[in-house]
């Protein structure tokens, strides 16, 4: 199947995911997605999707192109505009024994599911001990140009929210090794894919069905000795590229990439801190208890021994994503933001 | 906000070195009110505050080089009373800036509320200059380097505590002169590395900085950028044993290892020596002396004698008077003589532009007043780059004869000792003269021993066969 121009070119009704992959064998973040449902769907019966427009439409962003003529429409199930009777609905499935996978159009729809996420999904095992094996996925984050009703992070909402496990990946394997795990755990999982990383960020992804990456291990996208910048998502990308400009300036950053933030992998933030003393918490949601909080209370709590300077945070202030583009990239850490912040505390 | 740059005090310089801040951040600085120290190459002086106003950043901390015109620090305006060069009460946030919190915490701290602003804002104790101060150890024993000099992080403490650094001993890179963990690790690698051995010296600059010649000249070879110096890796201190001392190592004597130890990388450093009569110069000099003296103001010494005669010598051997300059020779048909002056801290080599030019009394008078001014340390940086030549006069001292090392990049230095009475033999009968030995150390690459020997006699034939009266009005 010679399927060319992954941006454009639909793989085609029943085609698989795979089938979308660059001439090279390189699926963008977005396939990558639509490759662990894929495979999850034919590894396990059980496995089914709900969302918005998901079926016939293929999604709000192409991800479940092709699946409803592949699996039908009992396991692609198009939902009412209704985000409280979707999670609802995946949640009595799971009591049930299914491992349901819900679709939000936007992230920031995820609040009119909210008290079902909150207060059903998340606590039902702990109240009854029964499996829910949920995953919510939505696309979140800015960046795109798409107002404040399209660009939200509400992973500190759910990262807040004791019984969900959030993950926030900025890779194609990573998306897709813990999308395969999130179907496979026991309990609820929130997935927010990054729509800015969709179809920007493409690599050689693993085509083996048992491809997994684990939940709650962070990964050192970049190694460095002068001062350890935590972030996720998309703010991963952008430390990457701080970070080589950087090395120019002779200063050497470790990228810790997150991927999931709860559980929060405290081992391997305080082992990068403990080698540069030094670390920045990068994050897109809101500065004020967001992410970036709870990982700089962390370090200045357990890796105080270690620090030879401020825990700093770098993030958006508290207002909703401006739909200007010149206030969206004001709202939004920049690389030259990342490059100073990073040299002033190195020099601190 | 005015940016204070590294200035251009002369036209050939290219870089200067952070000495030491006269200024912490916070301070409050008066127009014109000497802010920092720096030093180019030889020549150390103070660089004006060009704004009143609040010192807010420092950029380039002390001991650093950097090219001309590079920013050195920012200093903040406050209004018209600051020309006052009184303290000026910053507003909260900028006192909180000013204090070295980050800024976006300062932001939030204005955001906050008026609360705890809307009291009358404190006597900005530390903003108070206090140039004399900046040295001295605080009661914490350490010494104060800047505004976080006092700041140690768990971290440092402990990790001081583990390598046994005593940390009064260790320089701060962090913002504000903080000891940094780095600071403290490297200060013990560096200890470890080089036990009780005197510290390492730093390495030299890859390529030293091409002079320009003397004004007159045409402009010569594109002179090379010269790049910031590497920064020096952290020397070892030394460990001072029973009934030693460690004494710091000054500026300028770093400056004088680093050149003398180039040169002698660099150059193919060969040696010989004549014996000069100096008995006809003896004489004239003690007729002339008191006159002299009267009219000057100065002493007249044999070094204007021996001046003269090189200088004559140079014109008819150029090549002695040369610069190996990258793969070729530059030959120089002016002289800039380079006159050695030692003093309290160290030596210093001006040079008397055209001294080719010059009679007897102009070069008494030229090389006197650099002398002077290079002991006053009032020299200006051109004056001590593009020399042709260099003498040195180790005679006032009392040696006998002497084997210097060649002032880079010129090709030859004479060494000019003392002049006592001898005996020696003249037409088959001793005599009692006035002589002296005149070395030479050269430049093996560049000349060779018969044209070096050439150049000696030259001199020497010079200061025995001229009469000198009609320079000094006899």
């Amino acid at each position: 199947m010679a399927q060319t121009g992954v941006e454009s070119a639909a793989a085609g009704h029943g085609a698989e995911p795979r089938g979308k992959r660059t001439e090279d064998g390189q699926a963008t973040y977005l396939v990558a997605i639509a490759e662990a449902l894929w495979e999850e769907m034919e590894r396990d019966e059980r496995v089914f999707l709900l969302g918005e427009d998901i079926g016939v439409y293929g999604g709000a962003f192409k991800v479940t192109e092709g699946f409803i003529e592949r699996f039908g429409p009992e396991r692609v199930m198009d939902t009412p505009i209704a985000e409280e009777t979707i999670v609802g609905l995946a949640l009595g499935a799971a009591m049930e024994g299914f491992r349901p996978v819900a679709e939000f159009q936007y992230a920031d729809f995820m609040s009119s599911g909210f008290d079902e996420i909150t207060t059903a999904l998340a606590r039902y095992h702990y109240r009854s001990g029964v499996p829910i094996p949920v995953v919510l996925r939505a696309p979140s984050g800015g960046g795109v140009r798409a107002s404040s009703f399209h660009s939200f992070n509400p992973e500190p909402w759910f990262a807040h929210t004791p019984g969900l496990k959030v993950i926030c990946p900025a890779f194609p394997s990573d998306a897709k090794g813990l999308l395969k795990s999130a179907i496979r755990d026991d309990n609820p999982c929130v997935f927010l894919e990054h729509k800015w990383i969709y179809r920007r960020i493409k690599e050689p992804v693993s085509e083996d069905p048992d491809f997994l990456v684990p939940i709650g291990i962070a990964k050192i996208q970049r190694e460095g000795s002068d001062v350890t910048i935590v972030t996720y998502g998309m703010m991963v990308h952008q430390a990457l590229e701080a970070a080589e400009d950087l090395e120019q300036k002779g200063i050497s950053a470790e990228v810790v990439d997150l991927r999931t933030i709860t559980p929060l992998d405290k081992d391997t933030i305080l082992s990068s801190v403990a080698k540069t003393s030094r670390a920045l918490v990068l994050y897109e949601s809101h500065r004020f208890l967001g992410v970036g909080a709870e990982v700089g209370a962390m370090i200045a709590e357990e890796g105080f021994e270690h620090l030879d300077a401020p825990v700093v945070r770098l993030a958006p202030p508290n207002v909703p994503v401006p739909f200007s583009p010149v206030l969206e990239d004001a709202y939004l850490p920049q690389v030259a933001d990342i490059e100073a912040a990073v040299e002033k505390l190195a020099a601190w | 906000m005015t940016t204070v740059t590294m200035p251009q005090l002369g036209e050939t310089v290219v870089e200067g070195t952070i000495l030491r801040w006269l200024k912490r951040e916070g301070e409050t600085v008066a127009l014109d009110e000497p802010l920092l120290e720096i030093s180019t190459d030889k020549v150390d002086t103070e660089v004006p505050s060009p704004a009143a106003g609040v010192l807010t950043k420092i950029l380039v901390p002390e001991g650093h080089t950097v090219a001309v015109k590079t920013p050195l620090a920012e200093v903040e305006e406050v209004g018209a009373g600051g020309q006052t060069g009184e303290a000026v009460a910053p507003s909260g946030a900028a006192q909180v800036a000013a204090a070295g919190a980050p800024a976006d915490t300062a932001a939030s701290a204005g955001a906050g509320g008026a609360g705890p602003e809307s009291a009358p804002a404190p006597a900005p104790a530390p903003m108070t200059p206090t140039p004399a101060a900046t040295s001295a150890p605080r009661p914490g024993g350490l010494p104060d380097r800047g505004p976080r000099s006092q700041i140690l992080s768990p971290l440092v403490r402990r990790l001081a505590e583990e390598h046994g650094v005593d940390l009064s001993q260790v320089v701060g890179t962090g913002t504000g002169g903080r000891i940094t963990k780095n600071d403290v690790l490297a200060y013990a690698a560096a200890r470890q590395a080089a036990p009780p051995a005197p510290p390492a010296p730093p390495a030299p600059p890859p390529a030293a900085a091409v002079p320009q010649p003397a004004a007159t000249a045409p402009q010569p070879a594109p002179v090379p950028p010269a790049a910031p110096a590497p920064q020096p890796a952290a020397p070892a201190p030394a460990v001072a044993g029973p009934r030693e001392e460690v004494v710091p190592v000054s500026h300028i004597r770093r400056l004088i290892a680093e050149h003398m130890t180039r040169s002698l990388q660099v150059s193919a450093r060969a040696w010989n020596a004549v014996e000069v009569d100096m008995e006809n110069v003896a004489r004239l000099r003690e007729r002339a002396k008191e006159a002299f003296r009267a009219r000057e103001g100065f002493n007249l010494t044999y070094l204007p004698f021996v001046a003269r005669a090189v200088c004559d010598a140079l014109l008819a051997f150029p090549m002695v008077n040369a610069e190996m300059r990258g793969e070729e020779i530059v030959i120089k048909r002016y002289v800039n003589l380079g006159i050695a002056v030692s003093y309290e801290e160290g030596l210093i080599v001006p040079n008397v532009k055209g001294a080719d030019s010059m009679n007897l009394v102009g070069l008494a008078r030229a090389i006197n007043d650099v002398a002077v001014r290079a002991r006053a340390k009032r020299l200006t940086p051109d004056e001590v780059h593009g020399g042709t030549f260099t003498i040195t006069n180790p005679g006032p001292f009392g040696s006998l004869i002497s084997v210097p090392i060649i002032n880079q990049p010129e090709t030859a230095i004479l060494a000019f000792d003392t002049v006592e009475k001898r005996p020696v033999v003249i037409d088959d009968a001793i005599a009692i003269r006035h002589r002296v030995y005149l070395s030479l150390s050269w430049d093996h690459r560049v000349i060779d021993g018969a044209l070096a020997t050439q150049f000696l006699v030259r001199i020497k034939q010079n200061l025995e066969t001229w009469d000198f009266a009609e320079d000094l009005g006899l």
